[in-house]
Order: structure tokens, then C-alpha cells, then sequence
């Protein structure tokens, strides 16, 4: 990575607390423009927790973050920043059709109605994610990989400089997976910042420039995306890991491999 | 002939056209706020400002009384207004805590609204034939002021929740993702809540507090059975709110009946009517189409190629 480049996205000493339970413990974390960085870890560690709280849903209990160097806020170029949710939210009374939630898309503070050619973007958008013909099709009508795509196209129809995308293809049919690879591989290409959070690489692995692993509401790794995982990323591979507490604790590599059991 | 004439009496009666005229304003208003509450799943939202709004109506009887006014109820639209928009926020805030309380004190909220409303009323020197015109509506009684209250805030409501869909779908849709884009989630909810109080309070007079939920939702759940997109759902409500409302109260020219029930049984006999011929002329349509979800197959056979895309 590029030291060089701006920072888009830092979080420093964040404390996220849900309820009474204190999710995140001070996390500090900094991501640059260009970056392509997955976070890892097992379930409950955090790591959604953490990508909702960058991008602005969720209050920080303490600590600071800064989107393109503003403090989370009404001031944030919200333009420049398209998030993907894990999954569709649940369903509303009433039905919308793929276009109309692509078009919420082009919604963000300081913009509160749809411009004029929204349509043209709103098709620009779902064909990125091959759904153009879509655009009529109530959301409950699509599978669920294709909504997921939907959303994703949400995220760019505002064309983002930093996406975030909170695990975008857990539970996913495999075409949807592939398509999701293929057009991240077109937004690294056009220079996009990303940040994924994921569940194993799988598919991801040649285009994630660096990772983070958090673990109990810390990080426990950042850097270099892991290269002995190969087979254990291969589809045939049988996951079996060992215990979480057989692990030495910072024993990067390990920890990189045996995180998702 | 004799029909003509008999609408053209309907049509040229000053009464009625008072009625009319807020019959019309509310089939349009109350549909447009009950497309929000259908799609946050708050159908019933309207039923409690209603009933938070009785209180409102009492406490305006009192006012009005305390002034000394000639029509002591002049004051009470006014009042439901102000109780209606602070009950609002107050069910808002707790709806926003997403707590399990929230249920209980919710109904904490409503029933205490309603006796309240009975309990003021009878403090004033009331009975509970006062309260019954607002229960149940009497929009025959509508004067030139209440018309005049009536179709203001109607413009309120039609050009807040006409004007602000795409901001107001987007954040009922996924309230999340509005964060994620720093849209002013919070304003507005807070402004839906309020506007949803002014349509309660709007069609207060014309189908009753009782009945107001009837008239913001039925007309939403007609539309619901043949649209498939928020906007026309909206669009085809609102002219199911028109038609049914303007229908009810021709009848209760002619029939002496409750133009607020009138209004909703014609509403509710549109929705069974539309509901029993939407499965007819849907098949007709759908004919040779394939029925099952459009999603890709997991298995790829050797002699066709598989691409749903």
C-alpha cells in the first residue's frame, strides 16, 4: 500500500457499546485511498459492528472517526461513500420495485430529492450489477443474491470513491457470487476505496490488498493479505479448526486461517 | 331526470358542498400519510393519535368554554391538532428506543388519551353526546372555519408526503442505509409523525376518531392488490381515497346513514370487490409464465446452457 496517498477512512481508539454489552474496544484503524481491505474475523467479534459504526449507523461511545478526513457527521461528503448491508432489511408493507430502491441511492445529506436524470442512473447502476432489466421488478420477486445486487447497485449509483460492504455475499448463490467478483474487480480497476467485511476470501483473495482481522472488539492483525491460505480456501477444503483458545494469541498467520469456525 | 335533478340539489346544496370539499381534501390527504404508515408497518399508528386526539377535542371544549365563546367547540379542532402532534412525537420517541416496553407504553398512551377525552368533558360541563361527534364524525356539521382548517392542513400533508417521497420512502425503507447516506433520519421521522397526526386530526371531522385508521390505510390496501411499486401504490391509493369517500357521502344524501361508516364500508367493499377479480384477471396475464422464483440453478447440465441472466 501507498503511504502516500490521502486518508479516506480512520477510526482512532473506537469504543462502540450496544446495550451493556461493549462491542468494540479500541479500534484504530486507517485506511487510504485505493486500499482494498477485508475484514475477518468469527462471528460476534465485531467486525459488522465495526464497518456500521465507519459508516455512521452505528453511535461510537468513544473515540473518533473521520470519513475523507470529516469527522462523522452531517459533513461527511456522503456522496463519495456507498454502503452495502449485510442483508436486505425486512421486507416493508409495501412492495418497491428494484428501481425505486436504486434510486434512494442518489439520496444522501444535502441532497434530499431525486435529480432529474435519475432514471438513466438508476439504469447505469443495475447494469453494473447485470440487472438492468430488472428495474420494473418488485424486490420480493428477486432471489436473494439478486437483491443483494440491488443493493449493491444502491451503494453505486451515487458513484462512491469508498464502498463498504458488510458481508456481501454471505448466503449468496454462487452466479451472484461470481458476478459480485467480477464487478468489484471493475470498481478496484476504476480506483475505488473498499472495504469488505468477509467471512473467508474465497473468490476475493487476489484483490484484497491488505487484511484486518478483529477479534473480542480488537484488531489482532493488520497487513498483507494472508498467503498460505490457499488450500484452505479451495472449495473442496473441509473446514475443521481447532478451539479459538488452542490459538497463541497474535500468532498472525493462525489466527488469519482460524477465524471463521 | 328526476335523477339529475336530485344530483344537481346534491351538487348545488351549500352543505354539501362544504362536505364535499372535505370529503375530497381527506380521500386524497389520509392515503397519501397511510402509504408511510402501511410501509413502516404502523398501520394502527392512526388509531392511536386518534384516540390521544379525544383529550385534544376536551381540552379545546374547555378552553372555548373558559373564553366564554359562543361555540364552545370552536376550539377543538385546534386542540386535537395539539394533541395529536405532541402524542405523536411522544410514540415516535418510543418507537425509536425499539424497546419491548414500548408496546405497553404505547397503550398507556392511547387509553389514557381517550378516557382522558371523557373525563375533561364531563369536568367542562359536557356529556359524551359532545365527544360522539368526534368519534364518529359528523361532516355535516362542518363549518366555514373547520373547511377552511381543514383544507390547510390537507395542503400541508399532500405537499409534505407528495413533495418528500423519494426522502421519506428511502428512510422508511431501510432506516440504515439512510444513516449511511446522513440523511436527517430522525427530522424525518419526527416530521412523518406529525404530519400523520395532522391527517388524523384532518379527518377527524369527516369520518370520526374512531374510523380514522380506516380511512388512512383501507384505500393503501386496495392499491396494494394490484400495484407493485411504492409510487403507484401511492397514486392509485390516493384515487381510491377520492372515489370512495365522494361515493360515501352521495349515499348519505339520499340513505340517512353515518357518512364516516358509509365511507368505510364502501371502502371496505371496494377492497373485497378488487381483492375477488385481481386472482381472475392476474392469471389471465401471467399465462405460460413460469411461476417459480427467478433464481439461477446450482447444477449446470451438460446439453444446455443454464443462465437465468
Amino acid at each position: 500500500m501507498n503511504k502516500s496517498t490521502a486518508t479516506v477512512l480512520e477510526a482512532h481508539n473506537l469504543h462502540v457499546t450496544i446495550g451493556a454489552s461493549h462491542i468494540l474496544r479500541g479500534i484504530d484503524l486507517s485506511v487510504s485511498e485505493g486500499e482494498v481491505v477485508a475484514l475477518l474475523g468469527a462471528n460476534g467479534s465485531g467486525k459488522s459492528t465495526l464497518v456500521r459504526a465507519l459508516a455512521g449507523i452505528l453511535p461510537a461511545s468513544a473515540g473518533r472517526i473521520e470519513v475523507f478526513g470529516v469527522p462523522l457527521g452531517k459533513f461527511v461528503p456522503w456522496r463519495k461513500l456507498g454502503y452495502v448491508p449485510q442483508r436486505v432489511a425486512a421486507t416493508t408493507g409495501i412492495g418497491s420495485t428494484a428501481g425505486e430502491v436504486v434510486a434512494s441511492g442518489l439520496l444522501y445529506s444535502g441532497r434530499l430529492r431525486l435529480p432529474r436524470d435519475y432514471r438513466s442512473r438508476v439504469h447505469d447502476a443495475l447494469t453494473q450489477v447485470d440487472l438492468a432489466a430488472r428495474v420494473d421488478t418488485p424486490m420480493a420477486n428477486l432471489s436473494g443474491g439478486q437483491q443483494q445486487r440491488v443493493l449493491i447497485a444502491r451503494a453505486l449509483v451515487r458513484q462512491p470513491d469508498l464502498l463498504i460492504l458488510d458481508e456481501p455475499v454471505a448466503g449468496v448463490d454462487r452466479p451472484s457470487q461470481v458476478a459480485f467478483a467480477q464487478t468489484l474487480r471493475e470498481l478496484i480497476g476504476a480506483g475505488k476505496t473498499i472495504v469488505v467485511v468477509l467471512h473467508e476470501l474465497g473468490e476475493f483473495e487476489p484483490l484484497i490488498t491488505r487484511t484486518v482481522v478483529v477479534r473480542h472488539g480488537r484488531i489482532v492483525h493488520d497487513g498483507a493479505a494472508p498467503t498460505a491460505a490457499h488450500e484452505h480456501s479451495a472449495h473442496n477444503h473441509d473446514h475443521v479448526h481447532p478451539h479459538e483458545g488452542f490459538m497463541p494469541e497474535g500468532s498472525a498467520l493462525i489466527a488469519e486461517t482460524g477465524f471463521e469456525a | 331526470m328526476n335523477a339529475l335533478t336530485e344530483l344537481q340539489q346534491f351538487f348545488t346544496d351549500p352543505l354539501m358542498q362544504r362536505s364535499l370539499i372535505a370529503a375530497i381534501i381527506v380521500g386524497i390527504a389520509a392515503p397519501v400519510m397511510g402509504t408511510y404508515l402501511v410501509q413502516r408497518k404502523l398501520s394502527l399508528l392512526g388509531d392511536g393519535i386518534g384516540h390521544v386526539a379525544l383529550t385534544g377535542v376536551a381540552l379545546g371544549w374547555i378552553v372555548g368554554s373558559a373564553m366564554g365563546l359562543v361555540e364552545k367547540d370552536s376550539l377543538a379542532i385546534p386542540g386535537a391538532v395539539v394533541a395529536a402532534v405532541v402524542g405523536a412525537v411522544v410514540i415516535e420517541f418510543v418507537r425509536e428506543r425499539g424497546k419491548t416496553s414500548g408496546d405497553v407504553a404505547l397503550a398507556l398512551l392511547f387509553y389514557s388519551g381517550i378516557a382522558g377525552g371523557v373525563v375533561l368533558i364531563g369536568l367542562a360541563g359536557g356529556t359524551n353526546a359532545n365527544l360522539m361527534a368526534y368519534l364518529f364524525g359528523s361532516i355535516s356539521t362542518v363549518t366555514q372555519l373547520d373547511l377552511l382548517l381543514i383544507a390547510g392542513l390537507g395542503v400541508v400533508i399532500i405537499a409534505v408526503g407528495v413533495g418528500l417521497r423519494s426522502l421519506l420512502f428511502a428512510i422508511s425503507n431501510d432506516e440504515e442505509f439512510a444513516r449511511a447516506s446522513g440523511l436527517p433520519v430522525r427530522a424525518a421521522n419526527i416530521v412523518i409523525a406529525i404530519i400523520a397526526a395532522l391527517t388524523v386530526t384532518v379527518s377527524m371531522r369527516v369520518v370520526g376518531l374512531l374510523l380514522v385508521s380506516a380511512i388512512m390505510i383501507l384505500p393503501v390496501a386496495v392499491a396494494q392488490l394490484v400495484t407493485a411499486s411504492f409510487k403507484t401504490t401511492m397514486r392509485v391509493a390516493m384515487v381510491v381515497g377520492v372515489l370512495v369517500t365522494v361515493a360515501g357521502l352521495m349515499i348519505t344524501y339520499w340513505v340517512p346513514l353515518s357518512p364516516g361508516a358509509t365511507i368505510v364500508m364502501v371502502t371496505v367493499l371496494v377492497y373485497a370487490l378488487v381483492a375477488a377479480i385481481t386472482p381472475l384477471v392476474k392469471t389471465s396475464h401471467s399465462k405460460g409464465v413460469d411461476p417459480h422464483p427467478d433464481v439461477p440453478d446450482d447444477v449446470t447440465l451438460d446439453e444446455e446452457e443454464t443462465c437465468n441472466e
